[in-house]
Order: structure tokens, then C-alpha cells, then sequence
């Protein structure tokens, strides 16, 4: 039932009746010229509880941004200052703030680039796998998907602990020596960055690759046999067709998994109470997070700038979606 | 109903799914990397992707005498359940949470944003697939461009409301901003599923002779249950594991349990480790079974529209 559902979904919709759509939504039914009260009663608590929880805090914090509101001013209830954009000036030249932001960005596209790539390679080889080895790999990747990222955060790093992590012991081991004992995996912020990438790429490959995999159904076989016979080789099938008929999935695995890795928190601050530099180690969310309650001025400005930037790259993902609506 | 549709669906799915599945069996057969080489990157990806759940479960059953040794033991040789009880029963230092309490704080929290999550995002999700209505569009393009506000960045804004409506650190509180942080992605995944449920089949049942609503509450709302369910179950996973907003607004005795997780590990002097992984055995573990319900659905609400594009 489920899968027929789903299919159905895809179906154009039929048009008898209410056919919901850009062209017919203006005055479309004939009985009632009036207010459309149903449609806005159901929207009403959405409406409601987005505007309150979302749409009005945006705004307080765009404003808050321009003043310079401290916690005093809560205590003592007296106005804040405008102050321009003094608190953006502040952030940008004189905290560590740009060094996050280029180590955000960095990692973004590492841990982006790794799962993009990972994924479609581990979905190339389902693809080849008979039925029970492909099984075998799902329950594998399902399991690492569900992890909860805390939970994941905790295994990874006491699997990479100083004393007793199960890494040092494999490492000495092979090389038959005692150098790695007591070796500090996250002491060191590049090696930090390194236990981090591996934890996100591990929890975030899944879902690239169940995606990548259902799309790669879709490439017709006809065509792909075609090529074959024409003397296309692997490397040009993959480039040339396989990779034209995905380029809808793929863009949108790349923009998620763009805003995901952007957004990460959870993973870093877990990993960092496991023994990080926090100076050297922090991305967009822990800094913020660590600004700590006081000048809500300049965190806000930090927010508004996080806030533009990760809507300039969902730009993408919410036209697509769009597009998806109209069709 | 069900059996109506059923043949129908199989009918106009036949020839597009069965020819292609051959053809795939038979390229599989004739090209490709030996067996023996992809059968062995398959064992490698499935090790790489269970061995630290697998670690994490051996762990939570080795005393700790033993996990604290130069020799990593590869399975529970002295298998034990003292670390769960530990986990379990460790009594919180005063004003703090131990684990019970911050379980039940996690659930009545998660609970309720399912319960009102699935209402709030089924009434809009009525709405905007089976009315046609100025500002329909309008609403969409809102929802979807609100999903994208990332809610980390306004953290302190979100604690500053909080704080003003005199919600800190209560479950109503996280419960609110947990929810807000849901319903626009349900919004949307529901939105699908009404729209595939054809609106004639309401019609027909009208036509039978049900009142409107009948077909509805008959029809249509039994072919919504499935979708019902998987959006609800993300909205709980969503919940269970947040981390961010409950680690700010929630304090000692209300903790829910991802930030219990986090105080647990530090606390614990000298780090009890079979305890702590078998405290993220016990919050891993719903999660785990839920989501090996919803994995389906979830990749397909996520990136419908460029899968079926």
C-alpha cells in the first residue's frame, strides 16, 4: 500500500476535481466567490505557530543585530543602542570569527565532496550486487543512519581515545611498536578535524547512497546498452549517461548535504567535550553556541549572517522543490 | 477501497517496472568487475558501517575492568548487564537528572510534537492539496523557504522568547520550538501523500451516496494512515535526538536525554565507559526501530521531486 501511494504521487493529478495548481487558484470555484475561510482555517495553526516561532524571531534578530543589547539590559529593562553596523564590523575584523567561518566552509565542502563521491560509488556497486549481498549492505548502512549523531559522536571517539581507544591498539599492532601509545587523536586540531570528517561522512554516506540508488533506477537500461554497443566504456557510460539522467538527484543530494554539513553541531561539540582544542576546533554553530548568553547584539549578527548564507544555498533546493509543485 | 485501487496501480506499473528489472539482471551477469571483487567491497562497506554500532553494543556488556585495558576485548568474554543498571539507576547529584527522569522528559516532549505535528501539518497539508485558493501558492513558497531558516542561528533570540514568555526550561518550551522546527517538513511530506490520493475516489464514494465529510473520514483519511504514521515517526526521531536547543534552554533537573548523554559522560568520574555506552545503547535504541520503518519514505520525501523529475 505504501509503495502504490507513493507511486501514485507521481501521477498526474486528474483533472476532475479540485485540481489544485498555480493556473486554477484564483476564484476557481464557481459556488462561492467569497473569502475562502475552509483552506485558511486549516492553515490557520501552522500559519500561527510559524510565524510566532520562526518568521518574528528572524525579525527581532535583524534588529537586535543593529543594537547593541547585552544581558544588563535584560536585568535592568532598559533600552538597547542602535549602533549601525558596528556589531558586524566587530565580528568580522576583530574576533576569531572569520577563522571559523573558513574552517565551516572548508569542511563543508570536504565532508560534502567525500559523501557525494562515497555514496555514488557504494550505489554503483549495489547496483552489481545480488540480492542478499545488497540486503546485507543496506541493514550495514541503515544502521549507520540511524544512529542518533550523539550516540555515534560518544563510539567514534572513545574508538579513537588517548589510553584505551581500540585505533591506538590496531595502529600498534601492526606497526609492532608502542608509538602510538597514548597517542592523542583529538589534542591535535588537524587529527580532531579528521575523527570529525570520518564521523560525518560514516552517518552521512547512507542517505546519498539509498538516494543515488533509486535514482540510478531510473537510467534506462536500453540506453545505457545501447551506448554499450557503440563501444562506450564504464568510465564514458557513467560520465556520459548515467550522470545526465541524475543530475536532478544529484544536484539535490549535493545542496542538502551542503546545508547539513554547514549546520553540523551536535558531532563537533560532542567530539570537542571528548578532549578538542574549542579555540581550533569550532564551526558556525559551536562558535555561536559558545559566544554564550551576554552581547546579544553581536550574536546576532553572527546569526544574520549564518541565516543569509544558508538561505543563499537553499536558493536552489526550495526553486526545485517549486518546480516539483507546478509540474 | 484498497483492493479497487491495488490492480489499477499494478496495471499502470507493469510495464515500465518488470522489463527493466530483467534487463538489469542481465547486464549484472555480463559486465562488471569479478564477483568475488564486489562481494568483497560489499563485506568491507558493511563492516565499516556496522563496527562501531556493533562496538558500541559490546561495550554497554563489558565490565568495565575490562574496557579499561591495554587489550581491546572483541566480544563481552564476561558478559554483564551492570553497566545498563548503572546507567539506569546512577543517582543524579542533586539538581541534576538521572536517567528515568530525563527519559521521560524526552518522550512527553517527542510525543507531543508528534501528536500536534501530525495534526497541524495534516490540516495544512488538507489545505493546500485539495483547495484551490488565492494565496495557495504564496503559503507553499513560505513553507518551503521557512524550512530553510536555519533555527541554530537564532538561538539566542529563541532563548530571549523563551525566557520573556517565562518558558525556560520546561518541557512546554522545548516542546514549542521542537515543534516549530518540524512542521514545515511535514507540511510538505504529508502534502504529497494527500495529493496521491486521487480526489475521485472521494468522489465516487459522494456519489455513493457518503456526505462529504463521510468520504472523506472513510475514503481518503484510512489511504493517508501510512503517511500519517512515517511523518510522525520522523517528527519523534527529530525530537528524540535534538541536541542544540535542549542543551541551552533546558537545565539540571529537566534535561531530556540527548543532553543527559553529554552531562552523564562528563560527570561520571573517570568516565565510567560501559556505562555511558550503554546509556547511548538505550537512546539509540528506539530510534533505531523506528527508523527501519520510515528509511523508504524518508529519502523520498527528502528528494521526491528530483527522483521522480
Amino acid at each position: 500500500m505504501s509503495a502504490t501511494l507513493t507511486e501514485h504521487d507521481a501521477a498526474p493529478r486528474t483533472p476532475g476535481t479540485r485540481p489544485p495548481g498555480p493556473d486554477t487558484r484564483s476564484g476557481r470555484a464557481p459556488k462561492k466567490k467569497k473569502f475562502p475561510f475552509a483552506p485558511w482555517m486549516l492553515l490557520a495553526p501552522s500559519i500561527i505557530l510559524l510565524f510566532v516561532m520562526v518568521v518574528y524571531p528572524t525579525i527581532v534578530m535583524f534588529i537586535t543585530s543593529f543594537t547593541d543589547l547585552e544581558i544588563k539590559n535584560k536585568m535592568l529593562d532598559t533600552p538597547a543602542n542602535f549602533v549601525g553596523f558596528d556589531n558586524y564590523v566587530e565580528v568580522f575584523t576583530m574576533s576569531d570569527f572569520p577563522a571559523v567561518l573558513a574552517r565551516s566552509l572548508g569542511l563543508m565542502v570536504v565532508l560534502t565532496v567525500l559523501i557525494v563521491v562515497g555514496g555514488m560509488l557504494i550505489a554503483l556497486l549495489m547496483l552489481r550486487l545480488s540480492k542478499g549481498w545488497r540486503l546485507l549492505v543496506s541493514i550495514g548502512l541503515l544502521l549507520a543512519w540511524a544512529m542518533p549523531p550523539l550516540s555515534a559522536t560518544v563510539v567514534w571517539g572513545w574508538i579513537f581515545d588517548t589510553d584505551y581507544g581500540l585505533v591506538n591498539w590496531v595502529l600498534n599492532t601492526l606497526t609492532g611498536t608502542q608509538d602510538f601509545r597514548g597517542h592523542g587523536w583529538l589534542a591535535n586540531p588537524w587529527s580532531f578535524m579528521m575523527v570529525l570528517v570520518i564521523i560525518v561522512v560514516w552517518q552521512g554516506i547512507p542517505f546519498a547512497v539509498f538516494t543515488f540508488y533509486a535514482g540510478l533506477g531510473q537510467v534506462p537500461d536500453e540506453v545505457l546498452e545501447a551506448s554499450q554497443l557503440d563501444g562506450a566504456n564504464a568510465v564514458q557510460r557513467f560520465r556520459l549517461i548515467v550522470l545526465p539522467y541524475m543530475r536532478n538527484v544529484l544536484t539535490a543530494v549535493i545542496v542538502l548535504e551542503t546545508i547539513w554539513n554547514l549546520r553540523i553541531f551536535t558531532q563537533v561539540y560532542a567530539l570537542q567535550q571528548q578532549g578538542g582544542l574549542v579555540s581550533e576546533t569550532n564551526v558556525l554553530g559551536t562558535y555561536l553556541f559558545r559566544q554564550g548568553l551576554g552581547e546579544f547584539g553581536v550574536t546576532a549578527a553572527i546569526g544574520v549572517f549564518m541565516v543569509l548564507l544558508l538561505m543563499g544555498i537553499s536558493y536552489y533546493n526550495v526553486r526545485s522543490s517549486l518546480k516539483e509543485e507546478e509540474a | 477501497m484498497t483492493t479497487q485501487i491495488s490492480p489499477a496501480v499494478q496495471l499502470a506499473e507493469t510495464p515500465s517496472s518488470v522489463t527493466p528489472r530483467t534487463q538489469k539482471a542481465r547486464r549484472t551477469h555480463r559486465f562488471g568487475a569479478p564477483k568475488i571483487v564486489i562481494n568483497t567491497v560489499a563485506i568491507l562497506v558493511f563492516l565499516c558501517s556496522v563496527f562501531p554500532v556493533y562496538w558500541m553494543v559490546n561495550m554497554s556488556f563489558t565490565p568495565s575492568n575490562q574496557i579499561i585495558s591495554r587489550t581491546p576485548s572483541f566480544f563481552p568474554t564476561e558478559f554483564t548487564f551492570k553497566n545498563y543498571i548503572t546507567a539506569w539507576s546512577r543517582e543524579a547529584a542533586p539538581g541534576q537528572t538521572d536517567f528515568p527522569h530525563a527519559l521521560g522528559s524526552s518522550i512527553i516532549v517527542a510525543i507531543a510534537v508528534v501528536v500536534v505535528c501530525a495534526l497541524f501539518a495534516f490540516l495544512a497539508s488538507i489545505a493546500i492539496a485539495r483547495f484551490a485558493f488565492r494565496g495557495r501558492y504564496v503559503f507553499i513558497v513560505s513553507v518551503l523557504v521557512v524550512q530553510m531558516v536555519p533555527g541554530e542561528a537564532m538561538m539566542f533570540t529563541i532563548y530571549n522568547m523563551i525566557d520573556d514568555w517565562h518558558l525556560m526550561n520546561t518541557l512546554v518550551g522545548l516542546f514549542i520550538v521542537h515543534l516549530a522546527s518540524v512542521v514545515p517538513f511535514t507540511i510538505w511530506t504529508l502534502r504529497g501523500f494527500v495529493a496521491g490520493v486521487p480526489a475521485d475516489l472521494e468522489e465516487a464514494a459522494q456519489i455513493d451516496g457518503c456526505t462529504k465529510s463521510q468520504a472523506f473520514w472513510k475514503v481518503t483519511f484510512p489511504l493517508l494512515a501510512p503517511g500519517l504514521v512515517s511523518t510522525g515517526i520522523f517528527a519523534f526521531i527529530q525530537s528524540w535526538n535534538e541536541f542544540t536547543m535542549a542543551l541551552l534552554l533546558m537545565k539540571g533537573y529537566n534535561l531530556t536525554l540527548p543532553p543527559w548523554l553529554n552531562s552523564f559522560q562528563s560527570a561520571t568520574e573517570a568516565t565510567n565507559w560501559g556505562a555511558v555506552m550503554a546509556g547511548s545503547t538505550l537512546i539509540a535504541l528506539p530510534v533505531v526501530i523506528f527508523f527501519l520503518f520510515v528509511q523508504g519514505r524518508m529519502t523520498g520525501g527528502l528528494v521526491s521531486g528530483a527522483v521522480k523529475g
